[in-house]
């Protein structure tokens, strides 16, 4: 009654009233969301320049078909080695980004002394800049002067060029990300596994389960939900990596790990004859590759069941 | 009995193991730190040892004195930059999560979800347009285009109104039997006891933003302006192998993000809780 008078009297009377709560932010969103999304795409039709107006010109989706299919052209080769590249980050961090942290707060879970400190000290990377924590690791595997290297020296290991030769630079990037990232995954994990409700563990003793039983069909089908979330959230933050190798390699050796955000950016921006329509092009694909992937994944989800 | 044992037996192996990975993980930290008070010499000099041979202040001296790329002029930057943004992110996100949570009115739920469901559209298909907009404002080199555009983030408009729709009702309604109006409301009872949800949004807002490097490094090429994401990348460049200098940098970059962590790490960890379970 109460709530039905309230709302015919002051609401309905005042509708102009919500426009003044929502509209600050949907003016914004609309001017820096929406219409870049759309402008986007016009951008990705053109030979853009950014500053001569002048000289932009319409040209259909030759920008498209140049970076897929035009194996002359250049723009080919950047696209397809920056997006082999981004593939290979994605393929080789993903499982680490969602295995560590799950292992980390399934010890964390079990409540040892300290966990709490632990924990912290897991997730404090996490907070470090992308430039903070690439400082850091390009000084610990430093080639000559690395404290890895000296380490491994004195254990008759040979100096390894951790960031200018191939597998070492794959493989340092994908660490130091595991070390930057992993925080966050397992803050949310460990408040998944303490939502496992006792009974299925004390059940699973009963029958007998091994440690490693109770986990992959106990745990596991528990948390799924957080599972299939967290591999979502980070496939796609895996999909924009750029910092990385853009300040710890290079994306050498030889553009090994030149991933595609690098390409983009370099051809929209960077020195001699810029072309921000094929790198509008380029994101709008990579674009179009996340979102068909995190549809794929959510799919998966619904056909697993609630 | 027996079980209590298990339970103990369980926590001693998690701590070792954690310890170890603790360890490792601390680390590099601590051989940062361990660098950027050891001289010039001593950093490169293959010495293993954490504690300086030669305790010096040298590097430090240098990179506040510094004048081609001043560090504490990027922190100070960064610091405008993430607190006006989040300052402004606290007031647009409160105000439309009054609207899309407490208020009623025509549509509101399938306009809520419309731009919930834009969240799916990935921000690198932005970029460049979103440039080309800043051409056209004339906001290049400027503070705002750090602080304006992230403005329209959904993320915290959508924590803000999970707890503004748990609020109970019969609150709102007798502050309206006594004559108060929408924006009392807002400002005397919704924010006041969603303060906890806004801390988050502003540690989230704050923290995203101080970190920003790919942003900050396509709109600001003016080192006036430029954050402390960026000036790092650069000293990287321009202090090239004096490492101890770099180091000093390094641990320097980490002081604000470490004290903010601590006076707050209760609502990190509450924060990034929600974010996980809710969506």
């Amino acid at each position: 009654m109460l709530t039905k008078l309230w709302e015919d009297k002051r609401l309905t009377a005042k509708k102009l009233l919500p426009a003044a709560f929502v509209l600050p932010h949907l003016i914004i969103f609309t001017i820096f969301f929406i219409i870049p999304f759309f402008y986007g795409i016009v951008i990705s039709l053109y030979d853009w320049h950014l500053f001569f107006p002048d000289l932009r010109e319409f040209v259909g989706i030759d920008n498209y078909t140049k970076i897929l299919f035009d194996q002359e052209s250049i723009y080919y080769e950047y696209f397809w080695n920056g997006l082999k590249n981004t593939f290979t980050f994605v393929l080789l961090s993903v499982p680490l980004l969602v295995s560590v942290p799950l292992l980390l707060a399934s010890l964390i879970n079990v409540e040892p002394k300290g966990y709490k400190v632990f924990r912290a000290i897991f997730y404090l990377p996490s907070l470090f800049s992308i430039a903070t924590m690439v400082l850091i690791w390009r000084w610990v595997l430093n080639t000559n002067v690395g404290v890895l290297n000296i380490t491994l020296a004195q254990l008759g290991v040979d100096y390894i060029p951790w960031l200018s030769d191939q597998p070492f630079a794959w493989i340092s990037l994908v660490l130091m990300t595991v070390w930057w990232t992993i925080g966050g995954n397992m803050i949310i994990f460990t408040a998944a596994l303490k939502e496992v409700p006792e009974s299925l563990y004390e059940a699973g003793d009963m029958e007998g389960a091994t440690d490693a039983q109770k986990f992959f069909y106990i745990t596991i089908p528990s948390i799924r939900h957080q599972l299939v979330y967290i591999t979502i959230m980070t496939t796609l933050a895996s999909f924009n990596v750029f910092g990385q190798p853009q300040l710890a390699t290079g994306g050498g050796p030889n553009q090994t790990t030149t991933v595609l955000m690098m390409y983009i950016r370099n051809i929209a921006f960077g020195g001699g004859r810029p072309n921000p329509g094929v790198a509008t092009s380029m994101a709008v694909i990579l674009g179009l590759i996340m979102i068909t992937i995190s549809i794929i994944q959510v799919r998966l989800i619904k056909r697993m069941g609630d | 009995m027996a079980l209590d044992v298990v339970v103990k037996k369980k926590k001693r192996r998690a701590f070792i193991i954690l310890s170890i990975i603790s360890v490792i993980w601390t680390l590099p930290v601590l051989w940062v730190l361990s660098t950027s008070f050891k001289t010039e010499q001593e950093a490169v000099s293959g010495g293993l040892n954490l504690i300086p041979k030669q305790f010096s202040l040298e590097s430090y001296f240098y990179l506040f004195t510094d004048t081609n790329n001043n560090i504490l002029h990027y922190i100070k930057n960064s610091f405008i930059a993430a607190s006006s943004h989040t300052l402004l992110y606290l007031i647009v996100a409160s105000l439309a999560a009054y609207g899309y949570g407490v208020l009623k009115f025509k549509g509101r739920d399938k306009l809520f979800w419309l731009l919930i469901s834009t969240m799916m559209i990935p921000a690198v298909m932005n970029l460049i347009p979103l440039y080309s907009i800043m051409i056209t404002l004339d906001w290049l080199n400027d503070l705002k285009a750090l602080i304006i555009p992230g403005l329209g983030g959904i993320f915290g408009i959508f924590l803000l109104r999970q707890f503004n729709l748990s609020l109970p009702k019969s609150l709102i309604e007798s502050a309206f039997l006594d004559g108060a109006n929408h924006f009392q409301i807002y400002w005397h009872i919704v924010l006041p006891l969603t303060k906890p949800a806004l801390i988050v949004v502003a540690l989230f807002s704050f923290m995203g933003n101080w970190n920003d490097y790919l942003w900050p490094l396509i709109v600001i090429n003016d080192d006036t302006y430029r954050t402390l994401p960026v000036g790092l990348a650069l000293m990287q460049g321009n202090y090239n192998i004096y490492y101890s200098r770099l180091m000093a940098a390094t641990t320097v970059s980490i002081i604000p993000v470490l004290a903010l962590f601590i006076a707050t790490q209760r609502f990190f960890i509450k924060g990034i809780t929600m974010t996980g379970i809710k969506q």
